[in-house]
């Protein structure tokens, strides 16, 4: 019986991809912090993860009914925007902090399939 | 190329955020610019900033750079003052105070270089992010 690579990492490896689209849009919700009538936008990771294990191959994709979301501000702008700074920087902190943890995954199963593939 | 298009968002923001504080600085500077007519005396100047949406790979739209559109006028009215002695001064005897409020710019000039730092920290988390994953692998 071979070693199947993409069995091993399992949902690491999707979950990874995810999380880096996800700070793509947060860095975006950052940067438009004073762009008058900007949408601050989210994604339904659980959503989107549970989608791709139904789906079983392929890798994630934010389309469909999965698409990006609009956040619901805590407070409306006079100027339209919904970006809320303390908001989108918590959530890129732990964003950030969760891309870390998949990572710490990913190589704790890569080096499970070394040691397998060393005998020792 | 995810990480690439994370970095020029947030770089396009810290130059958006760099042209705000050029037209704070602008402001401050000529806050006492005095003119012999209206047309002829500094108006605050501010931009306009405005998101570019990018459509991924499957059409959809998240996640924008920023632009600056356009650098526009105050068209609050200017001061008018009565100095005869002013070089400035028209046949009237009246000069003309740019509408900059030293207020306003000083606070909106704290909110443009805070952006700014938060911009540069999402640049420097992203990228050690990356660092880590060109570790991974490594004992």
């Amino acid at each position: 019986m071979g070693i199947n690579f993409a069995q091993a990492v399992a949902v690491h490896g999707d979950a990874l991809q995810l999380r880096t689209e996800r700070t793509r849009i947060l860095a975006a919700n950052i940067a438009n912090e004073n762009t008058p009538g900007f949408q601050a936008q989210d994604m339904d990771f659980a959503a989107v993860m549970a989608s791709n294990q139904a789906g079983a191959d392929g890798t994630p994709q934010l389309d469909g009914d999965n698409g990006p979301l609009y956040r619901v501000p805590y407070h409306p702008s006079g100027d339209g925007n919904t970006v809320e700074i303390g908001v989108e920087q918590a959530a890129f902190a732990q964003n950030a902090s969760d891309y870390q943890t998949s990572l710490t995954f990913l190589s704790m199963d890569l080096k499970g399939i070394a040691k397998a593939i060393a005998g020792q | 190329m995810t990480f690439k298009s994370i970095s020029e968002i947030a770089g396009s923001a810290m130059a958006a955020q760099t042209v705000r504080l050029n037209t704070i600085a602008s402001n401050l500077a000529n806050a006492e610019s005095v003119g012999g007519t209206e047309a002829a005396t500094y108006h605050a100047r501010k931009p306009v900033f405005a998101a570019v949406m990018n459509d991924n790979a499957s059409g959809q739209q998240a996640g924008g750079k920023v632009q600056v559109l356009d650098v526009i006028q105050s068209t609050e009215p200017l001061r008018k003052a009565y100095e005869p002695g002013n070089p400035m001064a028209n046949t009237d005897g009246n000069v003309y105070y740019p509408n900059v409020s030293e207020v306003a710019e000083m606070t909106d000039m704290m909110s443009a270089s805070r952006a700014f730092e938060t911009n540069v920290e999402v640049l420097g988390r992203v990228g050690q992010m990356q660092q880590s994953l060109l570790k991974l692998g490594e004992s």
